[in-house]
């Protein structure tokens, strides 16, 4: 190796490459602050105003409320079923499980325009109409495999001779499980929730199919992309829409850490 | 029946059963319903439930189609081709040129957590006639003219879809090249392999497991990609998703759009099976 010095070619490339990803997400933010109605430079200054303006805007607000309830639900109904399938995945070896495992993880390859009008189809033939029970139905089933990965790993680092000395020192089944098993994997369950919720509140193809007259926010942001003079209103809502999901994922990083902590 | 219950055997499928019905009972249902759409016809509200192959007929012979699921493909393999491509070189970077690697690994999936609706808002403000990208380079004055095929277009659709598959393609080539034992590369080394050589003929084949994972993650789902054509794509970057989401919608033909859906979900499956079984091939061959 010659010491002569030479341009790290590999770290220019991987620097421009992170400007390319982090471009869009920073874009947002920096224009929902300037002070003009056309997303261009030069910047025209600085303004709050595109953010006051949110706050009198009622549909936007009923859309807040309909992707809260949307994605609390479908959080606790996603990260319920995903803690006992992948304690059941990393517990028990069973005819079944690769199959079971393998067909909870098919959500993330399915085209999302597929699972959308194939849902859609389903809810209007067994007589549900378009709602929010059928947005929620529907993201249970995409936001699964993030809950049964999440919940696996947190499984994995447990220490079942815990489980077993709870039982021995006459615990019965549920209180081991509730005295022992969820206190310990409690960090991952709070990943779950944080992740299954965000990935809720950010999926727009099967609320828009699925919400009706029932818009969540990405189906109200859509709906406003179209009007060039609400644009302004549409970066503000955006920003604050990016900063939550990625303050919430931050956080959710942070206990999947400490649920995984023993082998990192 | 207690025994059963008891059995390891047991536990587990108890455990795992309300995940797997769930998710079993809503692919294997719909697609069944979808089956039978796709054999019904449509007229105004009413649906006819004679069986029938003209969705099919249709499907076949009306060129706008043929030419979406085609064009669909293609774009959907340049966006892999694209993505795999620009990634392999961050992924050998975090792999083997930093210590930091859990940082590295923040860093890039950091950008995806955010709602892939707005990332790709974003795109279309930035690659706008008007936009960020035209706005900023004449301010520069390296262009007078604003640009025209930054947006509309299949370039902005297959830009798009590379930043937003990024991560998907990272992490699985990562992952094989940190699993590379060290060993081999030094004894490429002893053995007299240049830098280059020793990459094409060590490293490269045994990622290969990585590229594969990388490939199908990315090409899949792309090409049922809604959002970014609707978006960013113009006349030129429409995709199947967008006729099948018509038929849902404005043209109100269910039954045209569950065969659409069908068919792309067919061509997908076909373009991934060929796709694995002549990487496998080659794999061999090169052995």
């Amino acid at each position: 190796m010659t010491k002569a010095f030479r341009i790290p070619w590999l770290l220019v490339y991987v620097i421009a490459y992170l400007v390319f990803l982090y471009l869009p997400v920073l874009l947002l933010p920096l224009f929902s602050f300037n002070d003009g109605t056309i997303v261009a430079f030069p910047l025209k200054g600085f303004t709050l105003k595109w953010y006051a303006q949110l706050g009198q805007q009622d549909t936007l607000l009923q859309a807040m409320v309909n992707s809260l309830i949307v994605g609390s639900v479908t959080a606790l109904m996603a990260t319920s079923l995903g803690l006992f399938a992948a304690r059941a995945y990393v517990r028990y070896r069973f005819t079944g499980r690769e199959l079971s495992e393998g067909l909870v993880m098919l959500p993330l390859v399915i085209p999302g325009i597929i699972v959308a009008s194939s849902m859609l189809v389903l809810f209007i033939s067994v007589g549900l109409k378009p709602s929010l029970t059928t947005v929620i139905l529907g993201h249970v089933f995409v936001a699964l495999p993030f809950s049964v990965s999440i919940m696996k790993s947190a499984f994995d680092d447990f220490d079942q001779s815990l489980e077993e000395a709870a039982f021995d020192l006459g615990e019965s089944v549920v209180g081991t499980f509730r005295r022992v098993t969820l206190p310990i994997v409690a960090p991952g369950i709070v990943a779950s929730l944080l992740v299954t919720f965000t990935v809720s509140f950010d999926e727009f193809v099967l609320a828009f199919f699925l919400s009706g007259n029932s818009p969540t926010l990405p189906v109200y942001i859509w709906s406003q992309i179209r009007f060039p003079a609400k644009l302004p209103n549409t970066l503000a809502l955006g920003s604050l829409l990016l900063m939550s999901s990625v303050l919430l994922l931050l956080i959710a990083e942070y206990f999947r850490r400490r649920s995984t902590q023993s082998s990192d | 029946m207690a025994g059963v219950l008891r059995s390891d055997t047991g536990k587990g499928l108890i455990l795992s059963a309300p995940a797997t019905l769930y998710v079993g009972l809503l692919v294997a249902v719909p697609l069944c319903i979808l089956v039978a759409y796709s054999f019904w016809t449509q007229t105004y509200v009413e649906i006819d439930r004679t069986l029938t192959w003209a969705n099919y007929q249709e499907a076949f012979t009306d060129p706008l189609v043929r030419h979406l699921i085609i064009r669909s493909v293609a774009i959907a393999g340049a966006v892999t081709l694209a993505t795999v491509c620009l990634a392999y070189p961050v992924a050998y970077f975090i792999a083997f040129r930093t210590k930091k690697k859990t940082l590295w690994l923040l860093l890039i999936t950091i950008p995806f957590w955010s709602s892939y609706l707005l990332r790709v808002f974003s795109w279309k403000l930035i690659l706008g006639f008007n936009g960020v990208m035209n706005s900023a380079l004449i301010s520069l004055g390296l262009i007078q003219e604003p640009l025209t095929f930054l947006l509309y277009n299949e370039f902005a659709v297959v830009l798009t879809l590379a930043h937003a598959w990024a991560p998907f393609a990272i992490l699985p080539i990562y992952v094989s090249l940190q699993k590379i034992d060290r060993s081999l590369l030094e004894a490429a080394t002893d053995l007299g392999c240049s830098k280059l050589e020793r990459f094409v003929r060590v490293t490269l084949p045994l990622t290969v497991p990585g590229i594969i994972a990388a490939c199908l993650i990315i090409f899949i789902p792309t090409v049922g990609d809604y959002v970014t054509p609707a978006l960013v794509g113009g006349s030129q970057g429409k995709m199947v998703a967008n006729l099948i989401q018509v038929q849902f919608g404005a043209a109100n033909n269910w039954p045209l759009g569950a065969t659409l859906s069908l068919l792309a979900m067919l061509s997908v499956a076909c373009v991934a099976i060929l796709f694995v079984v002549a990487v496998t091939a080659l794999g061999r061959r090169i052995r």
